[in-house]
């Protein structure tokens, strides 16, 4: 058993600065993330090596001051005021005094220390005297004929595998969907040799121009905006269009990409597409615990007040759990909610309009990046919605309500527990999610009994 | 670089790679069957889809996007006739 002032869920960018704000009033912290390495998905590769001197300045304020425990996955509370989870017997816990700069420098350093049996599991019930829930975002992606073959994959799927050594040198790569992440994801892309043929985005020019001005209110992003541009030149960069397939036997071969303002299809080869319609806020967890989630546009976000508190008790929420807005908003909202929950309002009080101008430029992206209804009629009689029970459109379509369409089908019965095919359903027949599934994560059944 | 062994074939890589980089460097980047039959590889590259699951020293359902490489692993994917 453990116990913290301060418990943070997540090590992304909203976590570590929930982290460090708690940390800077003399609170004792824990940190738990599911990842091999902190910096959840902006910074994935470890906040150390990223380029962004926010990160860097974040992770270096933590360095023996919290305790990190890395590769651990929250399964659901036992009690109020904590909650049980499960670690592979190899994960190191990284206590305050050692410093987490010096274990987690390099996958080597890890290695050396907790070499050991992988298939060993450990379950741990950590304790609280406040938790901050920083669980991020995850892609909402879209079922169109062909989209399980081996080769497509999320936008933010395939940059995320690449920052893994995905090896791209030299590979065919079409990035699609809907975003301002599809550019960055073709600058990590290129950057590790990929050849981007294009990148497809689905939102019209008109809201793109509108956004494109608005981008000049917000100097940091129009900087951004440009270098990435800069970056991509020569890469065909296709509005108003979207994927209407993927092809290839067993493996991709080629992507059909509408044209918008045309009727005719164009064909595409490559070896790979990242393909994802923007994010969706990681929810199931805040919801396990009893918070209270609202419906917010196309996002279910998890509620919270001012000072990021959600519905329950000590329990606060920061990043794009709360909606998505970016890593400004989500370093922000994590700075306010470790503020609030140390005790110190006043200060948390003076970063309010700050969190206001991120909100605003949120709100400005959700709108200019507003799925299209044609979207909705990609997949056909014979095309898998629930990847992991192989449940097809045509089984599911006749269904009014998403529990009945589980108890039928089996859909979002597999170990995703729906988070993948939650968020196209939702799109494509306007079925809510119903409660949240316990353990939040797949579990050792050990885990829970013991 | 870290060795370990993909269907029971060696396959080395540098320090700091995935086992779903791992699998794809090493060949098709397939980690399982579906229940239809269908082979998949890694979508979503961040733990969340369980595309990846892949068995890493005789456990199954280890999921290789957020798994580090280590010297000495086995790892079994469901394309190799073995199970995971």
């Amino acid at each position: 058993m453990k116990r913290y002032d301060i418990l943070v869920i997540g090590a992304g960018p909203a976590g570590l600065a929930a982290a460090q704000a708690a940390i800077a009033q003399g609170k004792q912290v824990g940190i738990v993330d599911d990842n091999p390495l902190a910096g959840g998905q902006i910074w994935r590769g470890g906040p150390e090596q990223q380029s962004d001197l926010r990160a860097r300045q974040l992770w270096e304020a933590l360095q023996g001051k919290a305790e990190y425990l890395p590769q651990t996955r929250v399964l659901y509370a036992p009690a109020p005021g904590c909650v049980t989870v499960q670690t592979p017997a190899t994960a190191p816990v990284i206590p305050a005094q050692a410093g987490i700069h010096a274990e987690l420098n390099g996958a080597h350093s890890m290695d050396s220390r907790f070499r050991g049996n992988d298939a060993e599991v450990s379950a741990n019930t950590l304790h609280y005297d406040h938790l901050i829930l920083a669980t991020g975002a995850r892609e909402r992606l879209l079922p169109f004929p062909g989209w399980t073959l081996p080769g497509v994959t999320g936008a933010g799927g395939l940059q995320a595998l690449a920052k893994g050594g995905y090896p791209l040198q030299g590979k065919r790569v079409v990035v699609a969907g809907s975003g301002p992440l599809l550019l960055a994801v073709a600058t990590t892309l290129r950057a590790k040799g990929a050849q981007v043929a294009a990148i497809v985005e689905q939102a019209g020019t008109p809201a793109l121009a509108r956004f494109a001005a608005s981008l000049l209110a917000t100097p940091s992003r129009l900087r951004q905006s440009l270098q990435l541009a800069a970056q991509l030149s020569g890469v065909p960069y296709l509005r108003n269009s979207y994927v209407r397939a993927a092809h290839g036997e067993h493996a991709l071969r080629a992507v059909q990409i509408q044209r918008g303002g045309t009727s005719a299809a164009q064909t595409l080869e490559c070896d790979y597409l990242a393909c994802g319609y923007g994010l969706l806020p990681n929810v199931e967890l805040a919801q396990a615990l009893g918070c209270e989630i609202a419906a917010r546009g196309a996002q279910n976000v998890v509620a919270v007040d001012e000072w990021q508190r959600t519905s329950m008790d000590r329990i606060y929420c920061a990043g794009e759990g709360t909606g998505v807005g970016g890593v400004d908003l989500a370093l922000v909202e994590g700075r306010i909610a470790g503020l609030a929950a140390s005790g110190r309002q006043a200060e948390a009080r003076r970063l309010f309009r700050q969190r206001a101008h991120w909100q605003t430029f949120a709100q400005w992206l959700e709108k200019t990046f507003a799925l299209r209804p044609e979207l909705r009629a990609l997949a056909k009689d014979d095309t898998i919605v629930c990847r992991c029970e192989d449940v097809c459109h045509g089984e599911l379509r006749a269904y009014t309500t998403w529990r009945s369409a589980k108890l039928q089908t089996r859909c979002g019965m597999g170990p995703c527990q729906g988070r993948i095919c939650g968020g196209a359903t939702e799109l494509l027949y306007g079925w809510r999610p119903d409660a949240a599934r316990l353990p939040v994560a797949p579990a050792r059944i050990a885990s829970i009994i013991d | 670089m870290t060795t370990l062994t993909i269907n029971a074939r060696l396959v080395s890589v540098a320090p700091g790679v995935t086992v779903a980089a791992a699998i794809a460097i090493a060949g098709s980047g397939v980690t399982r069957r579906s229940v239809g039959g269908e082979l998949r590889a890694p979508l979503c590259g961040m733990g969340v889809c369980q595309e990846c699951r892949v068995t890493i020293n005789g456990r199954m359902h280890q999921l290789a996007c957020q798994t580090l490489c280590r010297d000495g692993m086995q790892v079994v994917t469901g394309d190799s006739g073995a199970g995971a």
